[in-house]
């Protein structure tokens, strides 16, 4: 018996040899992705995962784990297996080429052409 | 708190990267080198798996256990105000654990698999949690000094490699400030009161300091092994500079509340800059981490007592149609 300094451990009469049944698959349940929005107008932005058995339940955890701080004013959960995901290995796809400059802002020098044109046309 | 995961130093270099795909491992290399991260899914050396797999479920059962010698005090700490901050801190630890199990997670090992491990005494924890908590003094060592550990620990960590790791240590590392400025300040109210006080908070000290010198490990030996968990980023700093950064921060702190650390050969030595001291008794530190301290067996009693008492509950709240698969991020 174990003969703990903790009196609520002492009461419960623990045996050191108390061997159980190992935790089987799914003991643990599945996991729900976690996204946090910091204030209103924020975007939600991931930070982490819980494990619960339902919705509710990881609602319940993600703001006991991620809301802790008063950092959060709302939190969505999301079923891992619902959540699909491009391939690191696929990061090539997000590439592009110089080329490219026709749809940025700065591919367009507007005021070379104003000042070229001003300095023409001075005369 | 607690995150000194023990890697062990004996495992042949050579080992750790037989058989894989020398240019995958020139791809990994590289990318960690430019200051990239690695995520899940990316391709890893089975070696870099396992030592994080082992790494990071160590930590999460560290603040698993480390909860108990603290959470014995909650009832017992002196007054409402002191019972609400011990009663936040261990819930602090125990979303630590489930932070990092979910770090570990991503890498394959199911939370089953890593409860399985801890409570039949496969998987090791922290070895300062097999220390008991005497006194209520006890529980503000631990708080303010072990907490330090973790932190120059974790920090050191967090600027590792492996992306869950380290956003699971941002996280932690955020509500470690609080532990370590709670715990401060009741070692500062037990120094500067009663002389019971005094005394109380000077035992405390005395009976946790070799732990103390214990919690970083052994100093590292000089391998190749060592230079390639440190290449990958997986061990940031080697166990002696961690734990010379954590003299240098505390001793002076300790000193000034007028506490007297038991070791009479500790000093800052003027010349190399670095604190000497007595080496720690590691024969003391094997004996208790492979089961023979104060509390080895009573931390796994109660663990597995927590898991068959809940078990029912969880069973109940199981629907059959749920399936797992691995967490993203």
């Amino acid at each position: 018996m174990i003969n703990s300094l903790d009196p609520r451990i002492k009461r419960e009469q623990i045996n050191e040899d108390n061997t159980i049944a190992p935790l089987t698959e799914m003991d643990q349940f599945e996991t729900y992705e976690v996204f946090h929005q910091k204030k209103r107008g924020d975007q939600h932005v991931h930070v982490g995962i819980v494990h619960a058995p339902n919705a509710e339940m990881a609602l319940l955890f993600g703001k006991e784990q991620f809301g802790r701080r008063g950092l959060s004013v709302n939190i969505w959960v999301v079923k891992t297996s619902n959540v699909f995901a491009s391939d690191y290995d696929d990061a090539d796809i997000f590439e592009t080429v110089p080329e490219k400059q026709y749809r940025e802002a700065g591919g367009y020098k507007v005021m070379d052409k104003i000042n070229k044109y001003k300095k023409e046309n001075k005369a | 708190m607690y995150g000194n995961a023990y890697i062990d130093p004996n495992e042949k270099a050579n080992a750790m990267i037989a058989g894989e795909d020398p240019i995958k491992l020139a791809e990994f290399e590289a990318r960690i080198a430019r200051g990239e991260k690695i995520e899940p899914k990316d391709w890893m050396p089975k070696e870099y798996r396992k030592q994080l797999i082992r790494m990071i479920e160590q930590h999460g059962h560290s603040e698993i256990i480390g909860a108990l010698p603290e959470g014995t005090w909650i009832t017992r700490a002196p007054g409402f105000k002191r019972k609400l901050a011990l009663m936040a801190k261990v819930q602090d630890e125990v979303g630590h654990a489930q932070l990092l199990y979910s770090a570990a997670e991503t890498l394959g090992k199911s939370r089953e698999d890593m409860i399985n491990d801890l409570i039949t005494g496969k998987s090791k924890y922290s070895n300062v949690f097999n220390y008991p908590a005497y006194t209520w003094a006890d529980a503000c060592i631990i708080a303010w000094l072990i907490d330090a550990g973790a932190i120059i620990n974790q920090v050191a960590n967090a600027k590792g490699s492996y992306g869950p790791y380290c956003r699971a240590l941002d996280r932690i590392c955020t509500e470690e400030s609080f532990h370590l400025k709670y715990g401060h300040d009741n070692v500062v109210t037990l120094a500067t009161g009663t002389p019971t006080q005094r005394k109380m908070v000077q035992e405390a000290l005395t009976r946790w300091w070799p732990p103390i010198m214990h919690f970083f490990g052994p100093s590292d030996k000089i391998s190749s092994h060592t230079e390639i968990l440190m290449r990958w980023k997986v061990k940031m700093a080697s166990n002696d500079d961690m734990r010379q950064q954590f003299l240098n921060m505390y001793v002076p702190k300790i000193w000034d509340l007028g506490l007297v650390i038991p070791d009479a050969n500790l000093k800052k030595n003027e010349e190399t800059g670095k604190w000497d001291y007595t080496e720690p008794d590691w024969d003391e530190f094997k004996r208790v981490i492979n089961g023979g301290g104060p509390c080895n067996a009573e931390r796994l009693a109660v663990r597995r007592m927590a898991e068959e008492k809940g078990r029912w509950v969880r069973a109940a709240l199981l629907r059959k149609d749920e399936k797992y698969v691995t967490p993203l991020a």
